[in-house]
């Protein structure tokens, strides 16, 4: 099995990682409805998990994969609170337009 | 009486100005004013009789017993010793009589003259601490408590010309006073900082003493006179600081009669005869004091002769004796200088009392052009205030007489006996002014009292102008004018006795009085053996001086009286015709030579331009920067401010571009 494995590239793993960051970090600040952001900030764990279990492979380590289930768990957890958020701020505004909330101005 | 009661005649005012601080302030106690000053000051007059058997007049050529009361440690630093201790010798005798004695009088009247006023407490309180700070003045040991006395007397002044203080005319008087009177005090100020250099003690016995034996004066012991002479000035109202004391006339006529005549403008000449071994101690300074004093007389004299406001021709006969006292001074005559405070204390508060009482009863009116022939409904006053003007013209055998006669002689003897012209000019000066002040004296006496009855009353109300429509207050005060009450005439008589004895009486006991008062060099023991002695080596139209001189100034005082009888009485429109004849003199006598317009345009404006320019460097430059310190902040705060848009993902991508930095930062470092 480890044979196989050593074929594995650790950069491939990484770059796509970093993709995956970098495309959930421009989504959530290009996009404006708080839904799609959140689903960017998604993405952006997603990316980071990606990293945390090629690097666990590649130093035959279990803590990243341990690591990979906190984080999993905890965008879980998240998910049910920024949900619970928009929906809150849905109620005030019947908008999922984050330009709506700009009273912190200036 | 033991001389440590002499501790009550100072304080015993001071606790009535507290007690008629209190008077202002709770409503029912106002009438209750009057009566504690005028028995705190009754209450030093008799202690000071009391504390007079004590002190023993001088002997021929020796010095009188000098008493010191120390009362309280007051400045203790280092060598600098100023304590609250008073001397008490004959010449503050002499000084405390004229004060409390005067000061009493005048209180009398004022209870009577200030009722109904809304400041009446306030008034007293004003007369009791003014009282305080006098005999502080020339009850003091030493030369700080002397200022402090000087200063406090300027202040009250100063509160009591302001008395009527929502008139714009008094309030600038009593600016003008108190920053006339703190000119001529800066010097005085000099003067005692130059004399604690000098001889190293501010107390007076201490200078005296020294200054008596100092063989060659240096630089500094010469300019000790010229700066305390500047002090002298300002508070006596000689040239040039005599402008304020005519505009001193907007307060109440008792005011004007206690402090303006009687008592404070004579703390200048109190002091130059105190100090006059210090005055010796440069050749120049006592001729000073005599040409300025003989100078100031006539000056003044000569506007007298066209005012036409009751008080302002009294307070120009103010300047006028009061020049006559320091040339008096100048002579060496201190003997003669404080018999004329003395006598002159007396006339003068006797008829700026008596025009009190003609303007009380004309409601506010002043103006002499519009007074006539009171005599008909005011005899009493009219006969007071004649006896008064007779005084003040020195006709022969009343106080004034007497008193100015001596001056006169004193400088003619020193003129002639001692080969110093300038002394002869100086008398024949003196007796031209006697002619002008005989002359604008009577003026004034024949033009209110004689000649047919006509008078215009004015419309003040207790020193206010009443509203033309307040229809009752002016139906009450315009009626016919009455004499005053018995209350307010008592003093007046008292006075007048005062104006016409005090001559006779008093010169033989100021004379023993004075003299020996001045411990000082040999040049004022000999000059006063002189003195004492009635008979000179010098001889004037054959005749022995002082005779010549009383018989040249009665001449004068009656040439005088009759020249403004015929003039002022008989042939009234005589007058006229020789002011028409010579308008610009009498422009020029009735405007006050301009001095005060001088001044306003030499001194005054240039000194307020700039202060608004100060004013003005101050609000831009130092506020301006003061102000930039306190904008910037908000400076950095607007700059940044346009950072925060409110919006979520700006936020963001702050602090996306955050970790970027920091993390291009390590990777570069590594």
């Amino acid at each position: 099995m480890n044979s196989s494995a050593d074929s594995l590239i650790l950069g491939h793993f990484l770059l796509t990682s970093s993709v995956l960051f970098v495309l959930g970090l421009v989504g959530f600040l290009m996009r404006r409805n708080l839904i799609i952001m959140f689903l960017c900030t998604e993405l952006m764990f997603q990316g980071v998990v990606l990293a945390l279990v090629a690097f666990a492979r590649f130093h035959h380590n279990d803590t990243g994969q341990t690591f990979v289930i906190f984080v999993l768990t905890i965008a879980a957890a998240e998910a049910a609170l920024a949900l619970a958020l928009v929906m809150l701020l849905y109620r005030r505004k019947p908008t999922l337009d984050t330009s709506a909330w700009s009273q912190m101005k200036g | 009486m033991d001389l440590q009661f002499a501790i009550l005649i100072p304080w015993l005012p001071a606790l009535a100005a507290a007690l008629c601080g209190v008077c202002c302030v709770k409503r029912g106690l106002r009438k209750l004013a009057a009566p504690t000053c005028i028995l705190s000051i009754l209450g030093g007059f008799l202690v000071t009789l009391g504390i007079s058997g004590r002190v023993g007049p001088a002997g021929e050529g020796h010095a009188a017993a000098q008493h010191v009361i120390e009362a309280f440690r007051w400045i203790g630093v280092g060598a600098l010793q100023a304590n609250m201790s008073y001397l008490i010798d004959p010449l503050t005798i002499v000084m405390l009589v004229v004060v409390t004695g005067i000061g009493t009088l005048v209180a009398i009247y004022a209870a009577g003259y200030m009722a109904g006023d809304r400041g009446y407490a306030r008034f007293f309180t004003g007369v009791s601490l003014f009282i305080f700070a006098m005999t502080t003045l020339v009850m003091a040991d030493n030369l700080v408590l002397l200022y402090l006395g000087w200063e406090g007397v300027g202040l009250c002044s100063y509160l009591l010309i302001g008395f009527y203080y929502q008139k714009p005319s008094a309030v600038a008087a009593a600016k003008k006073a108190f920053i006339v009177n703190r000119i001529g005090d800066l010097g005085f100020a000099l003067g005692i900082f130059l004399i604690y250099q000098t001889f190293g003690t501010v107390s007076m016995a201490d200078v005296l003493a020294q200054a008596g034996q100092v063989e060659h004066p240096t630089a500094a012991h010469q300019w000790i006179p010229f700066l305390l002479m500047a002090g002298a000035f300002g508070k006596s109202a000689q040239l040039p600081l005599y402008v304020w004391l005519p505009d001193a006339m907007e307060g109440p006529s008792p005011v004007s009669a206690l402090i303006h005549a009687a008592t404070m403008v004579t703390a200048g000449v109190y002091m130059i005869v105190r100090l006059l071994p210090v005055f010796e101690l440069s050749t120049y300074a006592l001729p000073t004091v005599a040409i300025v004093g003989a100078v100031t007389a006539l000056f003044a004299a000569t506007i007298a002769l066209c005012q036409n406001d009751l008080k302002r021709v009294f307070a120009y006969s103010t300047i006028s004796q009061l020049g006559y006292m320091f040339l008096g001074v100048g002579v060496l005559s201190s003997m003669g200088a404080i018999f004329h405070l003395f006598t002159h204390a007396f006339f003068k508060a006797l008829l700026f009392l008596t025009a009190g009482s003609v303007m009380h009863a004309l409601a506010g009116q002043l103006d002499m052009r519009k007074i006539s022939g009171l005599r008909t409904k005011m005899p009493i006053t009219c006969w007071l205030m004649f006896i008064g003007c007779l005084a003040l013209g020195g006709f022969p055998y009343t106080a004034g007489f007497f008193s100015k006669d001596t001056i006169l002689a004193e400088t003619m003897v020193v003129g002639l006996g001692g080969h110093a012209p300038l002394y002869t000019i100086l008398a024949v000066v003196g007796l031209i002014t006697a002619l002008l002040t005989a002359f604008y004296t009577f003026r004034l006496w024949f033009r209110v009292f004689l000649g047919p009855t006509e008078y215009e009353t004015a419309n003040e109300h207790h020193g206010y102008p009443v509203p033309a429509h307040n229809g009752d207050i002016q139906v009450q005060h315009v009626h016919e004018p009455h004499e005053v009450s018995w209350l307010m005439n008592a003093p007046l008589v008292v006075l007048a006795a005062g104006a016409l004895l005090a001559g006779v009486v008093g010169e033989h006991w100021i004379a023993s009085m004075t003299p020996g008062s001045v411990p000082g060099s040999a040049a004022t023991a000999a000059h006063g053996a002189e003195a004492g002695l009635h008979d000179s080596a010098a001889t004037l139209f054959g005749m022995n001086v002082h005779a010549a001189m009383m018989l040249i100034s009665s001449v004068v005082a009656i040439v005088g009286i009759g020249a403004a009888g015929y003039y002022h009485w008989l042939n009234r429109p005589a007058a006229e015709d020789v002011a028409r004849r010579y308008p610009a003199v009498v422009h020029l006598l009735a405007n006050k030579y301009y001095v005060d317009e001088i001044y306003d345009r030499l001194i005054v404006t240039p000194l307020r331009t700039v202060g608004e320019l100060c004013y003005a460097l101050d609000r831009l430059m130092i506020d301006g920067l003061v102000a930039l310190v306190g904008f910037l902040p908000r400076l950095v705060g607007l700059a940044v401010q346009p950072a925060q848009r409110g919006v979520l993902q700006g936020y963001g991508l702050g602090m996306a571009i955050g970790v970027a930095i920091i993390i291009l930062v390590i990777v570069a470092v590594t």
